[in-house]
């Protein structure tokens, strides 16, 4: 008997049924979007869920403001070709109207910012499920996150308490105020994205692909050279070729020396890779535990 | 590796679990380890970590120890996944810490696995927690079973031994409802017969277990014979091009569907016939599980979510009456007889009451205790239950997806019972 499909069908038929399912229970639906790879996967996969009908989600990005430009540029172009409606909570305006304050130092980055302002664009859309593309292989405390996972009223994770998750049958209860976070390709790998990616000829940011950019070290990490990150007298900038493995934010994402010109050279060059996708994210890196630290307070 | 040999990889889950000192971490630890898929940082991290806490040796449990509370406790508490592949398949592995409190966490973890894992120490042989391990692959009806006889170093790998502890748990699991049993002596440590054939154990003439994981067949593990599609939602695109287009959306959980088929709904009990199958990459002939498609009928029938679609002559039992194992994993709460209950089943969601606890089981020696009515926490029970509404439903041996619920109470909105139809 041939009735069985390879791994990357078997992924994609998960998450189409997992935001088929938050179309269905979930009274107002929002979809995070970053502009990063996973999130364009989450777009993608939302448009054939629904096929030919349109996708059923806003989007929602919040903006620190410290963006890649090659980012916004994706992201405004993917919205009107898809005739999408998109909402921006921008970190910039919560600052000014004092909901959170900068960040000092030489490591300041607008990252924990997200959180707050993310909190705060859920509460004023009454969105009670926001759709997300973390996955579980990114990092240890995402590694214990559930499909469908609760927020109290404070927008807080609870990792202890989490509702155990059997079969297909979700459970989306809650009380007013509280939300769910849901992720559809919790069980899709860093490998597998590509992948996919590859075979459905995905438009990608040209971030992800090898370019030419000023860049310098800092603490084993070599960032983007901008006007968003204070430098120390002795971090000098130099040209390098480099492309993006993972996209947030210009003060926190590590950019990687690379000749990986198309998908397929990513997908043998992460192949063949000794270190993790998120090794290069500065926000990560602050102790063993900051994800987890972050997660519970509502960063996604 | 030939960068598009990953377009016929298939995709194993598997579970694993075992008592605290039998070695489970260390054998997930080289799985990853030389399936080159513990990448450098995590490698150092781990070693900073275990170098923090005093151990001579990098702790590879620290890697699927993700929360704070289980890296300072040293024990897993949930669930974790991880994920590893080799050219032949993907692996996702569900994690499950083996006490006896975490037993819903073992059965949250079989749910959805191909394989289990069962890992025995050969000094010690069977124990209660090995039993437990086996009666709950039993009851989740996971179609194949591994018995790793781990530390078989520590035994001079000694067939007698292996011998002893094939045979003990075979007397055992005689018992219990398991088809495909294999045993592999190993040593996940050293990494006998884990990747590379161990040169210690010429007696042993099984395969090693990565073989074993990427050869075993797992393509019937579906039931291809009863169709039966319950329906996700409605697809209307409200636009000129898709004028009167109704499509109803679902993930098939058994049976093949095939265009022209003629198929009965419920629970009208109308009968119509596929006119299209539309899937994520365009029109489809045919379809089976698991995938998500899209089905359109030839007659203008009213069809929404919780509705399921099936063939004339091949349907599930309608009742509001149904008898179900069930876990119970509330630890605040117990079981209450005559208690209102929100159930979930396919995509049908109704309430219930629970008519009788028939028994409890007791999970270390398969015992049916008749007058004991409470149930807690990781206690497994039989009961039966009624519907505000009729369900339509196989018993779990038959088919997982149509033969499972999950029961939420209804007070605190939390998960409370998974249970298996009989």
């Amino acid at each position: 008997m041939s009735y069985h499909i390879n791994h990357l069908k078997e992924l994609e038929s998960e998450s189409i049924f997992i935001l088929r399912e938050v179309a269905a229970k979930f009274e107002n639906p929002v979809l995070m979007f970053s502009g990063g790879k996973d999130s364009i996967l989450m777009v993608h996969l939302a448009y054939k869920a629904f096929f030919p009908a349109k996708i059923p989600f806003q989007l929602l990005h919040v903006d620190t403001g410290h963006n890649f430009p090659e980012t916004i540029q994706y992201r405004d172009e993917m919205v009107k070709k898809l005739g999408l409606k998109l909402i921006v909570g921008s970190v910039e305006n919560a600052l000014k109207s004092g909901l959170v304050t900068e960040e000092k130092g030489f490591n300041a980055s607008r990252n924990g910012l997200q959180t707050a302002v993310l909190l705060d664009e859920l509460e004023k859309g009454k969105f009670d499920a926001a759709l997300g593309g973390a996955r579980r292989d990114e990092e240890k405390a995402r590694a214990k996150e559930r499909f469908f996972s609760h927020r109290d009223e404070f927008g807080q994770w609870d990792p202890k308490n989490q509702r155990p998750e059997l079969w297909n049958l979700f459970n989306n209860k809650y009380n007013i105020g509280e939300h769910f976070r849901v992720f559809p390709i919790s069980n899709w790998t860093e490998l597998d994205v590509w992948q996919y990616l590859s075979i459905e000829k995905v438009d990608l940011p040209s971030l992800y692909f090898s370019h030419t950019r000023e860049v310098f070290f800092r603490d084993g990490v070599l960032l983007a050279d901008c006007e968003y990150i204070n430098k120390r007298p002795e971090e000098k900038v130099f040209k390098e070729i480099i492309r993006c493995r993972t996209i947030g934010d210009m003060t926190c994402t590590g950019v990687w020396k690379s000749n990986a010109n198309t998908v397929e050279e990513i997908i043998e060059e992460i192949s063949t890779t000794r270190l993790t996708e998120r090794g290069g994210r500065t926000d990560d890196k602050r102790s063993e535990t900051s994800m987890e630290d972050r997660k519970k307070h509502g960063y996604f | 590796m030939e960068t598009n040999t990953y377009k016929n990889t298939e995709l194993l889950r598997f579970t694993t679990a075992g008592s605290v000192d039998d070695g489970k971490s260390t054998l997930i630890g080289r799985l990853l380890y030389d399936s080159k898929s513990i990448f450098q940082d995590q490698y150092d991290a781990i070693k900073i970590a275990s170098e923090k806490r005093g151990e001579e040796n990098v702790n590879l449990a620290l890697l699927t120890d993700g929360l704070k509370s289980e890296r300072e406790q040293g024990i897993t508490i949930d669930v974790a996944y991880r994920y590893f592949s080799t050219p032949k398949r993907k692996f996702i592995i569900a994690d499950t810490p083996g006490h006896i409190q975490y037993t819903r966490n073992m059965v949250t973890g079989a749910s959805t696995a191909n394989v289990a894992l069962v890992i025995v120490d050969a000094r010690t042989g069977v124990v209660e927690q090995t039993k437990r391990h086996a009666i709950i692959a039993s009851l989740l009806q996971i179609p194949h079973l591994v018995v790793c006889i781990n530390k078989m170093d520590l035994v001079d790998y000694s067939q007698e031994v292996y011998d002893k502890v094939h045979d003990e748990f075979e007397d055992f699991a005689s018992k219990l409802d398991i088809n495909d049993i294999t045993f592999i002596p190993i040593s996940a440590l050293l990494g006998d017969n884990i990747v590379n054939r161990s040169s210690n154990m010429d007696w042993y003439e099984g395969s090693t277990l990565i073989y074993y994981l990427e050869n075993v067949h797992i393509s019937s593990d579906h039931n291809f014979i009863d169709v039966r599609y319950p329906v996700q939602t409605v697809i209307r695109p409200y636009n000129d091009d898709f004028h009167d287009y109704r499509g109803y959306a679902g993930r098939v959980a058994g049976g093949i569907l095939k265009k022209g088929d003629e198929v009965m709904l419920l629970p009208s009990g109308f009968t119509s016939k596929i006119s299209k199958i539309q899937g994520p990459d365009g029109e489809l002939t045919e379809a089976f599980p698991p995938q998500s498609v899209t089905i359109l009928i030839e007659d203008d029938i009213d069809i929404s979510r919780g509705d399921m679609i099936v063939r004339p002559n091949n349907s599930p039992t309608v009742t509001q009456d149904i008898e179900l194992m069930i876990c119970w994993f509330s630890s605040d709460k117990e079981l209450r007889e005559r208690g209102k209950y929100t159930i979930l089943h396919t995509s049908q969601e109704v309430r219930c009451i629970v008519k009788e606890i028939r028994y409890k089981l007791d999970i270390n020696t398969l015992h049916r205790d008749l007058e004991s009515k409470e149930i807690k926490m990781n206690d497994i029970a039989r009961i039966s239950i009624r519907t505000t509404k009729a369900l339509f439903i196989d018993p779990y041996r038959k088919n997982r997806i149509t033969g499972s619920v999950i029961i939420i109470d209804e007070a605190t909105n939390n998960t409370v019972a998974a249970g298996m139809i009989i």
